[in-house]
């Protein structure tokens, strides 16, 4: 049992707990309901570890300052929802080609446009991905309780630092805003990860050279290394690269991570691993889905929940394991079919229906209507 | 090469991109010569956005952050805020930061946080192939103003006065001795500094705006329409024969951002150590 307290917090609150732990000292911010209370706590909690938050003009200033600190030499995260979201891409896409570790949480709201502001929805799922222009890829961690928004937390500090990539932690109102029992442990009982950094002289130094695992060291900014480093194409020097050089690049941006999914894909079962019928969910749906499973069971009606908790890169392999054997396969989730569309991609048998039970429009479902899909549409 | 090259250049990284002509060498040469002078290279971190200007820095054995079209200036707050003891320069262009960058501009004078922003004003998008810009004089044709531009100049220098920049300065690259002065007083002063600097770009602004893509032509126009004017008061006469006033125009002292950071963060954790209300 690991040695700690635990604390009734906001999941939005969990978050910064867990951030501080992790050693964020930069946070660049924009008020938005419903992330709002990650800035302000932080406004309170980083002067008091001699760190800055800071509120920026608008989203997009937020995030790329929040890229400037990491090459400051600093962790560093910003949170916001889904029209900060749409503003935030332009510099997520920035962190991914520089290579910048940094933490990014998306309190979802409904969308599209300013939409619903203090309702839940999961519309972002795509846009998490596939947000930004070109090819690339990052990590994508979706919390289901204020317990999980600080686990999700710590995890996306670590792996943004072990790959040297923006994480997202594709959160939703409901998981920002419910308060809960959260256990935060000491912080020797935590494991912590680091950028490595260079300690080679600066004359023997390749910026963009990556170490075994795809991942180049980072040197700090004025630590001797003088380093160039660019939005643009690059070769290992990082000098504007040519064809090939680009193409290399992206390809390996890509396979330092997509290589290394054991290290952080996770997806979970509740209920019945045997059962032959199977939700598939993601975030705060998980909940309600628990729920629903436990229901069922004291009906006699065997279920299963998968809970997908890394949606991308989408762990292809981890869901096909954990959906063996289902014969009727419903995915629940806050939009119109954006989950449903990769459980679709990973499951291809012709005699399988993946169905969609899905709840847009702020209204989050209940346990009840779970049970009642399934007895309606059989 | 020029020594302040053989000391300072990334020989690796060359040739320039610069077009025959182009102000922007000039101007590496005046900064690196202020560095040089100060002997502040250690100290540099420099970043820059979109746009020919933007890779002046890139050819400098610096720590650079080159980012996004308009977003060089919050790229320098992330960088300052985790280490004020650095020196932080921006280069931009007048589009890259009257135009997409011109929020951040104002927000970052506004907080008078200590860096520098090299704003190089060639009155066109140049790098994109001679599209109107904040910057463009009225009536002018480029490719996207087919039948004369018909919307006012931004003027820089007026904008970070204006928004709270503590020092503020305009010359062209027809004045390197009065530029390096420029770049060793804002590398110096503790507070956001503003340099604008009127450049030649003969490709695009020689041959659209001006009639000529002849660098000693468009070298020649800087040395006539730039005129030293120091006093505001003078400035609508001189603009008004379609003439640029220079000069340092400002260098006052105001509480630096990340100096008050620094106070606001050591009272309140004497304020807590107290257990007391902060």
């Amino acid at each position: 049992m690991k040695k700690g307290r635990i604390k009734v917090m906001l999941g939005n609150e969990a978050c910064v707990e867990a951030a501080l732990l992790a050693g964020c000292r930069f946070y660049g911010g924009y008020p938005i309901t419903p992330a709002t209370e990650i800035l302000e706590i932080m406004s309170r909690r980083l002067p008091l570890v001699d760190g800055l938050c800071l509120q920026m003009e608008d989203e997009i200033a937020a995030m790329v300052a929040v890229v400037g600190a990491s090459w400051g030499g600093t962790k560093a995260m910003t949170a916001t929802s889904g029209p900060g979201f749409c503003l935030m891409q332009e510099a997520i896409r920035l962190a991914v080609a520089v290579e910048a570790p940094c933490v990014i949480v998306n309190v979802q709201r409904g969308g599209p446009a300013s939409g619903q502001s203090t309702s839940t929805a999961q519309g972002d799922f795509y846009q998490a991905r596939y947000g930004s222009n070109g090819d690339y890829s990052l990590i994508v961690l979706c919390p289901s309780t204020a317990q999980e928004m600080f686990d999700h937390t710590i995890k996306a500090f670590n792996i943004s630092e072990r790959f040297r990539i923006p994480v997202i932690i594709l959160s939703d109102e409901v998981v920002g805003h419910i308060r809960e029992k959260v256990f935060i442990p000491d912080a020797d009982q935590l494991t912590f990860v680091e950028r490595k950094k260079p300690t080679v002289p600066m004359e023997d130094f390749v910026i963009f050279k990556p170490e075994e695992n795809g991942v180049p060291l980072m040197p700090t900014f004025n630590t001797g290394y003088k380093s160039p480093v660019i939005s643009q194409a690059k070769s290992q020097s990082g000098n504007r690269g040519n064809a090939k050089e680009a193409a290399e690049n992206i390809h390996r941006l890509v396979s330092k991570i997509e290589d290394h999914m054991d290290e952080f894909a996770e997806v979970q079962v509740y209920g019945d691993e045997k059962a032959e019928t199977a939700f598939v969910t993601f975030g705060s749906v998980c909940r309600a889905a628990r729920s629903a499973v436990d229901m069922g069971r004291d009906k006699g009606l065997a279920l299963r929940s998968i809970e997908v908790k890394t949606v991308w890169p989408f762990p292809d392999d981890l869901v096909r394991r954990a959906l063996a054997g289902a014969k009727r396969i419903v995915v629940a989730e806050m939009n119109l079919g954006m989950l449903q569309r990769e459980i679709e991609r990973v499951i291809r048998q012709p005699e399988i229906k993946i169905e969609l039970f899905s709840k847009i429009g702020g209204i989050y479902p209940q346990p009840q209507e779970f049970l009642r899909f399934l007895e309606e549409k059989r | 090469m020029n020594p302040l090259g053989e000391k300072y250049l990334r020989k690796d990284f060359l040739p320039f991109l610069f077009c025959p002509g182009c102000g922007d060498g000039m101007i590496v040469q005046a900064f690196l010569q202020a560095v040089d002078d100060l002997g502040c290279v250690d100290d540099l971190a420099l970043t820059a956005g979109i746009g020919c200007s933007a890779w002046i820095g890139v050819y400098m054995h610096v720590d650079i952050l080159k980012v996004l079209h308009g977003r060089a200036i919050p790229a320098a707050i992330g960088i300052k805020a985790t280490n004020p003891s650095r020196k932080v320069v921006t280069f931009t262009g007048d589009g890259d930061c009257l135009a997409i960058g011109g929020n951040h501009l104002l927000h970052a004078a506004r907080r008078n946080i200590d860096m520098t922003v090299v704003m190089v004003n060639n009155q066109i998008y140049a790098m994109t192939g001679g599209q109107v810009a904040p910057s463009t004089v009225v009536g002018s044709k480029t490719q996207t103003t087919p039948y004369g531009n018909i919307e006012k100049q931004l003027d820089g220098c007026k904008v970070a006065i204006a928004a709270g920049a503590t020092m503020v300065s305009r010359w062209s690259t027809a004045q390197p001795k009065q530029l390096t002065r420029a770049f060793k007083k804002a590398l110096n002063h503790k507070g956001f500094s503003f340099i604008e600097i009127m450049s030649q770009c003969p490709v695009q602004t020689g041959r659209y705006l001006l009639g000529s893509s002849s660098p000693q032509f468009n070298f020649q126009w800087l040395k006539d329409h730039c005129v030293k004017e120091e006093d505001p008061s003078k400035w609508a006469e001189i603009e008004a024969q379609g003439k640029i006033p220079v000069g340092d125009f400002l260098q006052i002292e105001q509480p630096e951002f990340m100096e008050e950071v620094a106070r606001m963060n050591q009272r309140v954790k004497e304020a807590q150590a107290k257990g007391g209300d902060r």
